[in-house]
């Protein structure tokens, strides 16, 4: 049932998110995880520049931690979905990121249906007063067999 | 009448600013991202590496990584289209300044299926350039080309340019 062990899905989705291979050469940590949210944190690495004269992270490594972060609040939804993956997403680049700040990324699975899942997220670098991206996406929602 | 160049020097013109543009940015390499071409059309080509994977148990694509290698492909070939008439007056040579890129202003990919753990490629198509905004689709696809497994829009702000 939705509401049974939620400790436990927690520590299976966070066992899952860390397991990822793409997650973790990124660099990627789950540092808040629950109640359909997520928080996950990038460090600022020179391998993923997209611009060499401004030194600025590529927008892609960025999608990389929003679809991550997004997926990670849809698997610890309350109403337990025991997998997921994206249908679209949708990312606002509101600002270039600071050369040199780790990027935090918060997300929030505001709504669930019987077979998708919305998601909204925000990406910060140092400034959290100002966002560097945003996004929303609709994510599947594969349940456990009744 | 002129003489047409010799094939050589308009091949080595072509691949020299294709290399230069793209050896220039980190994240292409990190991701191993190659651009191919065949005469002014560019094809992104994503071999299979372990380190793409975002769902072990499938094993399939990292969505992130889908995007990324959408999104690199889309601003190569808005910046190819871009400088395209310069380079082939040859002005852009290894002493230039480097070429300002395109900056991403929103980026939306809709994914169609699974992306299985073997290469990929994709290929965009300016819709419309401007002087200061620009539109460009993007379609990905593994082992069959009409069926692609991703495809993205993306509006871009063009670097300012001397007219």
């Amino acid at each position: 049932m939705a509401d049974e062990q939620p400790k436990d899905r927690t520590k299976i989705a966070r066992q899952f998110i860390e397991a990822i291979p793409h997650a973790k050469v990124l660099g990627m940590k789950l540092t808040q995880l629950g109640d359909a949210r997520a928080e996950i944190t990038m460090p600022y690495d020179a391998r993923l520049v997209g611009d060499p004269e401004t030194g600025v992270i590529h927008g892609g490594a960025v999608s990389a931690l929003m679809d991550t972060c997004s997926g990670a609040a849809v698997m610890v939804h309350p109403e337990a979905p025991v997998a997921t993956a994206t249908l679209d997403l949708r990312i606002d680049y509101m600002r270039a990121a600071q050369p040199g700040d780790m990027i935090t990324t918060r997300a929030e699975c505001y709504h669930i249906a019987r077979s998708v899942a919305f998601v909204r997220a925000t990406a910060y670098d140092n400034d959290f007063e100002r966002p560097v991206a945003t996004a929303t996406g609709a994510f599947t929602v594969e349940r456990a067999p009744a | 009448m002129r003489r047409p160049e010799p094939v050589q020097i308009v091949k080595q013109r072509r691949d020299a600013a294709l290399q230069r543009l793209v050896a220039g940015v980190p994240y292409i390499q990190f991701l191993g991202i190659e651009i191919e071409r065949r005469g002014d059309e560019l094809t992104g080509v994503l071999p299979y590496d372990e380190k793409l994977i975002g769902n072990p148990m499938l094993p399939a694509l990292h969505g992130g990584v889908t995007a990324a290698f959408l999104e690199v492909t889309a601003i190569m070939e808005l910046t190819w289209s871009m400088t395209w008439e310069d380079m082939e007056k040859g002005k852009i040579t290894d002493d230039a300044p480097r070429v300002v890129l395109p900056k991403t202003i929103d980026f939306t990919v809709d994914y169609l299926r699974t992306g299985l753990p073997r290469d990929a490629y994709a290929r965009a198509r300016v819709n419309r350039s401007g002087r200061r905004y620009a539109s460009v689709h993007v379609e990905a696809w593994q082992d069959n080309r009409t069926r692609l497994f991703a495809q993205a829009t993306g509006h871009f702000l063009m670097p300012e340019r001397d007219v």
